[in-house]
């Protein structure tokens, strides 16, 4: 399911299936989509920050485009306890290798894993990224 | 710190340079500078010959001259800057033949301690290069230094975050009246055909909304330079419901200078002419490092 922003319309709340990972995604050449996300961010439950939250960042093949303070990301997976992912859309090879991380976070994240929480696997991502 | 001498620098002023990062040179001497005029001439001659010329048709000698610019770097541990000229001279000699200058580079590094206290003995730290004139002659004259000095030119492209620290910094410095406009260009993604968005801020309020954002005078963190640009987007955003921030900066100009993001910039004082390099040195290293 794609939103460009957060909350989710009410009216379909009652449609809508369990969601078991958010991934937010912060474009880097736009501040606009940093602020975006932040905003987003204060309509999640703190239950979701339990590992089935993560931050994607987009368009970082090309350094001189960046709009966006790469610490301010850093900072924003550091608070909000969730892993940041950075990718080119652009290159087929790193969308799909992307696609597919997030295709198995999410089954981790939906409990199709067994023996493997979305929390333990939250903290192993953000402790091998501290390395 | 001393503000370079005015006068020695005034040519540099109003000019646009194109920027380019270059890593240190091996064995050079500030002592050599006239047998390096000697050399580049040569081998520019024999590009020539090799059918390389730059300007078809025309019966021109080019004159080489390399001169230090003592003034321009930010101590005494930095290497002087270094001015290479070609100036062009009819090859049949008339009375009043007159030197034409036909373009102008000069290597510089302003507080690069960085760079040059990391690197061994032989070589000379200069990193930023700056070059006005036909492209055809920086690709001689780059591959000349290549060549000789071990050394490699880099194009130095300007970031839209790097933009926004030039916007705030420039916009703080202090000018007198009738100082020209602050303006700030944004180019918008995603369009069938390309739309640029020019936003003039009056120099006296932009400054007077930058006094307010700045806690301590003499030194700018990021957070104050997102809140400056941030209150710039707002009021923009409320008059013409358009959020800049998902566009792209890609010029700024003050009355201090301009920079554009493809690296390319104008000093328009010179009394913030070493201030101005002070920060171009650092992204020419930050590229190189």
């Amino acid at each position: 399911h794609l939103a460009t922003s957060l909350p989710l319309p009410s009216e379909r709340d009652h449609l809508r299936p369990r969601i078991d990972l958010i991934a937010f995604m912060i474009d880097i050449k736009s501040k606009y989509s940093l602020k975006n996300v932040e905003a987003s961010l204060a309509h999640v439950d703190a239950s979701f920050f339990l590992g089935k939250v993560c931050f994607l960042v987009t368009g970082v093949g090309r350094v001189n485009y960046c709009s966006v303070e790469t610490n301010a990301i850093w900072k924003l997976g550091e608070v909000y306890c969730s892993p940041v992912l950075y990718c080119e859309l652009e290159l087929e090879g790193i969308r799909v290798a992307t696609a597919q991380r997030l295709l198995r976070m999410l089954q981790i994240c939906s409990g199709q894993i067994p023996g493997v929480s979305a929390l333990s696997f939250g903290s192993l991502m953000r402790n091998s990224a501290d390395e | 710190q001393e503000n370079a001498d005015p006068q020695k620098t005034a040519f540099l002023l109003r000019k646009q340079w194109t920027l380019y990062s270059v890593t240190p040179l091996y064995r050079f001497s500030s002592a050599n500078l006239k047998e390096y005029a000697r050399l580049l001439g040569a081998f520019i001659a024999a590009e020539k010959q090799k059918g390389l010329a730059v300007e078809v048709g025309v019966d021109l000698d080019i004159k080489v001259t390399f001169s230090s610019l003592p003034d321009l770097r930010g101590s005494d541990q930095d290497q002087a800057a270094m001015l290479v000229q070609l100036s062009s001279r009819s090859s049949v000699p008339q009375k009043n033949s007159e030197e034409k200058l036909m373009w102008s580079g000069w290597f510089c590094c302003v507080s690069g301690d960085d760079l040059s206290e990391n690197v061994p003995e032989d070589f000379t730290c200069l990193p930023l290069f700056l070059a006005n004139g036909a492209e055809s002659y920086v690709a001689i004259v780059g591959s000349w230094f290549q060549k000789t000095f071990d050394c490699r030119f880099c194009r130095l492209a300007i970031s839209p975050l790097n933009l926004t620290w030039m916007a705030a910094m420039w916009t703080g410095c202090k000018v007198e009246k009738n100082a020209s406009a602050t303006e700030l260009v944004f180019s918008v993604p995603c369009l069938p055909q390309p739309l640029d968005i020019s936003y003039a801020i009056h120099p006296e309020d932009a400054k007077a909304l930058w006094d307010t954002v700045q806690k301590t005078p003499g030194e700018i963190t990021q957070e104050e330079v997102d809140l400056f640009m941030d209150c710039l987007y707002s009021h923009f955003h409320r008059h013409f419901k358009i959020h800049l921030s998902a566009t792209k900066l890609v010029k700024v100009s003050t009355a201090i200078a301009s920079a554009h993001c493809d690296g390319i910039i104008k000093f328009l004082q010179s009394k913030y002419l070493i201030g101005v390099l002070m920060l171009l040195t650092e992204l020419a290293i930050s590229q190189i490092q």
